[in-house]
């Protein structure tokens, strides 16, 4: 049977099942298989917090979101072109986000009378009109893979559970994937008990040729390759790329890297991620709490490492007592955000950038932090390097963000040479910068206002820092009140000195008379609103932000050069805020804060207002 | 700065810090600033004890680190001319944690206080202890807080009468010896401000120790709390409560008709004897380096808050792998095994592409 093959430029597939069917690896696996073939691609994993949460109920829903085509993408996409719904629970949580003519591929062996009275179907929607809108495609998935492992030597439990490996196979030959990556990868993942790699392998096998004999589906699909910048490519998530830029950072800098660090979600990768590398001297400190994760990371410092905490924003909150002792004892410190929903708990699975006032403010005195914030899952990686880069040069605690979105969330990245990585190493003092051979360790550079470093081990050099009011200068306990306001003022100036490149703005027409502003995560779906606002005759400019403390130097006159600012944030308007505070300037605030990447259809049609509205 | 960036280095005690060529004296450790304790404040001689005994050491004086969290004791790195980090409440053992993990070239000191260690800072300190980090980890236990002027402390005994508890305080005190054996600490001791020789030698041992080492300081407030040890220090008293413990030694005390043993109870404690009563076989010889903490802890327990009877000296003292000393193993082993990083292959590491 000759199959018709159609082509498109770009897809958006949504696998979603229970979270013990392996919905996430599905993902990750034909995620690999599309980066191998030079599509551009981008990921959304959508997972609850409950490790297993009761089989078959929406709250055990998983999704895998990608998004790929035969151009540059910025986002996993808004709507699904495609969902695999492997019971009803999956089908009933994903099937409103599908739009008119999608298809669904449902696993019909799991579509039992009780799994629908579970999620509320009083009939099976497989079998009425319901679903009339959509294509569908019913396959027993279950039965069809547990038939194609009969010949194998696993138990019918292991049988079934390779059933998203059916469905990956399906996919994979729906869409003219390569194989070769995933059979490796099985190989690899069941390398001490083969006869689970083979019957993994052979699912994955059956599903391909299930698609290539069945009638169920006429039509498979070709997206080329996309035609990207050259150089060599990798898939990287935002939590791995941060990871590498941290061990970027060391290398660049020449210093040891400690990680003190307390498990939490969405950042514990980070701290998975950096454990496996010993070989660059990286040292990973499981601590007790929080606290002690920033504590060791600071005392780290003290003794001439990089030190870095990561954690998301319930560890923020604690660990803000010690970011400000790094503030007033001035030692380079590397605190990394990987925000989620809040306040409390919140959400921990899912996105938000409700951090930032935090970030900014959030502890006692005058305790001025440079903050950073990565604009997509790669370049993570480089504002790891630039928090570092600052930390070191200005001996200060660095906030750096990163959010649910981008930790998880993975694009294609064209891997730097490191070569082309900043140098960002610094020098220790060795010699007495005072008369008569002494030592001022808060006497500063006149140009970055940054105090001299000098280490334990160091001879004639030996000082004592600490959390009170020190006196300009030696260091020495002060309670002397012109330099409090002194020192309060020179640590703010220091702060507020750090050299940060200017925001740059894109206007292709140079005539656009409204600013779309964003910061952090929301990079992608703001650029990818802004094409579709073009592409429909919209004129419209468009800046991000990286670094929010200091802002770029321009920033007040890009913000004042346009008729109207608009600024998409997932909080309730804690940029627009600073904004307004510091440049009188009153940007129009879109805010929707439902732990979910913005769209980029919907922040179009929000720009598409914005241009219309006088 | 000595490479500490890939491991490799083993030893125990201060054989990994660099010593001194050149000979010291007390002087050499005094700072330049004013010491600022109340007039009459136990804390003035555990500093002179610290400084004249510091020398002792023959370290190099830089790679000396003196860490503490907050409270009265906690200035004390500021009157010390090493390195020190006055750090926040409850928070040096974390701090000196990643200082002592990092730097297995440095004799680092934590110093803190009954608040310090055991209110606020409880979790740090018992993490501390378990992970055997190489610290000295000085307690200095006045049974009060002082810095905020004299409430009642984890160590105060039940109903002390304090600005926040004027019916009493309600909450059964922390014995901290016992509280850092029932952590596996490796090395566990108790002594006293007002006894020098005794403070030095046990300060010796601690320090000779690799791992993390506690030391309960018994330290007289004379503002909030005056006269919590004068039972210990009285020489009416001192001989008939203070049972000092020797490795090795059977464990007797008191004076005269009064001598008393320690030995074995039915009950799996131990129990306080009149001497006269058994023979030489039946008392308890101390066996601090026994690896099994369970008569650590009953001698720990033999401590009153009424001061009948009163342990000091090294309750335990065992050899095991200290946290720094792992930690490089581990970054030695995965760098023997495949080569140090290269930060280019870390990069083009997992499935990549070409384009162009």
């Amino acid at each position: 049977m000759t199959k018709q093959v159609q082509q498109l430029d770009r897809v958006i597939i949504r696998f979603a099942g229970d979270s013990g069917d392996g919905m996430q690896l599905t993902g990750d696996r034909f995620t690999s298989e599309t980066a191998q073939f030079g599509n551009d691609l981008s990921t959304l994993p959508n997972f609850p917090a409950e490790i297993r949460a009761p089989a078959g109920t929406l709250p055990g829903v998983s999704s895998f979101q990608l998004h790929f085509a035969d151009h540059d993408i910025l986002t996993p996409g808004d709507a699904p072109n495609v969902l695999v719904a492997m019971n009803p629970a999956a089908l009933k949580a994903n099937v409103a986000d599908l739009p008119r003519g999608a298809d669904i591929i449902a696993n019909t062996d799991e579509f039992t009378k009780r799994n629908l009275a579970k999620v509320g179907y009083a009939g099976n929607p497989l079998e009425d009109e319901s679903l009339a809108e959509w294509r569908v495609h019913a396959v027993p998935l279950t039965s069809l893979t547990v038939r194609a492992l009969e010949g194998f030597d696993v138990s019918k439990k292991d049988a079934e559970r390779a059933k998203n490996m059916f469905a990956l196979g399906l996919l994979s030959w729906l869409y003219h994937r390569p194989t070769e990556g995933t059979i490796k990868f099985l190989e690899a993942k069941f390398a001490k008990k083969p006869e689970i790699a083979k019957a993994n392998i052979a699912a994955f096998q059956a599903g391909w040729n299930y698609g290539e004999t069945t009638e169920s589906f006429s039509v498979s699909y070709e997206v080329k390759p996309a035609s990207l910048p050259p150089g060599v490519y990798r898939n990287i998530s935002g939590n791995q790329a941060l990871a590498y830029g941290l061990i970027a950072a060391s290398v660049q800098s020449g210093l040891p890297l400690f990680l003190g660090s307390y498990p939490i979600t969405p950042a514990s990768d980070i701290l998975h991620e950096l454990s496996k590398h010993k070989r660059f001297g990286v040292r990973t400190f499981q601590a007790e709490d929080e606290i002690a994760g920033v504590g060791a990371a600071l005392g780290a410092a003290f003794g001439g490492s990089l030190g870095v905490t990561t954690t998301s924003g319930p560890g923020v909150a604690l660990k803000a007592e010690t970011v400000g002792l790094a503030v007033t004892t001035e030692l380079p410190l590397i605190v990394v955000d990987v925000q989620r929903a809040g306040p409390s708990t919140g959400m921990p699975t899912k996105t938000e950038q409700t951090d930032l006032l935090m970030a900014m403010f959030g502890r006692n005195g005058e305790s001025p932090v440079p903050v950073l914030a990565a604009a997509t899952p790669s370049d993570c990686f480089h504002m790891a390097v630039e928090a570092a880069r600052i930390a070191l040069k200005y001996r200060t605690p660095v906030m750096l963000l990163s959010d649910g979105y981008l930790a998880n969330g993975s694009e294609p990245w064209r891997v730097p040479d490191p070569a082309e990585l900043p140098d960002i190493s610094i020098a220790f003092t060795t010699e007495p910068n005072g008369a008569d051979g002494a030592y001022l360790p808060f006497k500063r550079d006149p140009e970055t206002l940054a105090r001299p470093w000098a280490v334990p081990g160091t001879a004639g050099l030996e000082h004592r820092i600490g959390g009170i009011e020190k006196a300009d200068g030696t260091g020495n306990i002060s309670y002397d009140p012109d330099n409090h306001d002194r020192m309060v003022r020179l640590r703010q100036a220091k702060i507020d000195g750090i050299d940060v490149p200017d925001l740059v703005v894109d206007d292709p027409d140079g005539d656009a008379r409204v600013l779309v502003l964003g910061w952090g995560s929301t990079y992608g779906p703001i650029a990818a609103a802004v094409r579709r606002a073009r592409r429909s005759g919209g004129k419209v400019a468009q800046a991000h932000l990286r670094h929010l403390n200091p802002l770029p130097g321009n920033t007040g006159d890009v913000l004042r050069s346009y008729d109207k600012v608009l600024l998409p944030e997932i909080n309730l308007g804690q940029l627009a805020m600073l904004l307004r505070a510091r440049f009188l300037v009153d940007v129009i605030s879109y805010n929707r804060v439902r732990g979910l990447p913005f769209k980029a259809e919907e922040l179009a049609a929000v720009i598409q207002d914005v241009i219309e509205s006088d | 700065m000595t490479d500490i960036s890939n491991g490799g280095l083993n030893g125990k005690g201060l054989a990994l810090v660099p010593r001194t060529e050149t000979a010291q004296t007390l002087k050499d450790f005094k700072s330049d600033q004013e010491v600022r304790w109340c007039p009459g404040c136990g804390d003035y001689a555990i500093l002179a004890a610290v400084q004249s005994f510091l020398p002792e050491l023959g370290l190099r004086r830089e790679n000396i680190v003196f860490v503490s969290g907050i409270g009265c004791s906690s200035r004390f790195p500021y009157y010390l001319n090493t390195y020190g980090f006055h750090s926040i409440h409850g928070r040096a053992p974390a701090i000196a944690t990643g200082l002592a993990a990092s730097r297995p070239d440095l004799s680092v000191w934590v110093i803190t206080g009954d608040g310090d260690a055991l209110s606020i800072g409880g979790n740090h300190l018992i993490h501390a202890l378990r992970r055997n980090v190489n610290l000295n980890i000085l307690l200095f236990n006045n049974r009060i807080y002082g810095l905020t002027k004299g409430q009642y402390s984890p160590t105060s005994e039940i109903g002390k009468i304090t600005k926040s508890t004027p019916m009493g305080s309600l909450d059964k005190p922390f014995n901290p010896i016992s509280l850092a054996i029932g952590a596996e600490a490796g090395f566990v001791a108790r002594t006293i401000d007002s006894d020098r020789k005794h403070l030095q030698g046990v300060l010796r041992e601690a320090a000779a120790h690799r791992g993390a080492s506690l030391v309960e300081i018994y330290q007289n407030c004379n503002i909030f709390n005056d006269g919590a040890f004068d039972a210990l220090k009285d020489p009416a008293t001192r001989d008939e409560i203070t049972v000092k413990l020797e490795h090795g030694r059977p464990i007797v005390f008191g004076t005269g008709d009064n001598e008393k043993a320690v030995r074995l109870s039915r009950t799996g404690g131990v129990e306080v004897v009149r001497r006269s009563e058994v023979s030489d076989d039946e008392i308890l010889v101390h066996d601090a380096h026994n690896p099994d903490p369970s008569a650590a802890f009953a001698l720990s327990r033999l401590d009153d808050p009424a001061f009948e009877h009163v342990p000091i000296g090294v309750f335990r003292s065992i050899d095991r792998p200290s946290y720094d000393q792992l930690m490089n193993e581990q970054l030695q082993t995965a760098t023997a095994d495949k080569g140090r990083g290269s930060l280019g292959d870390l990069l083009l590491g997992g499935d990549t592409w070409r384009i162009g």
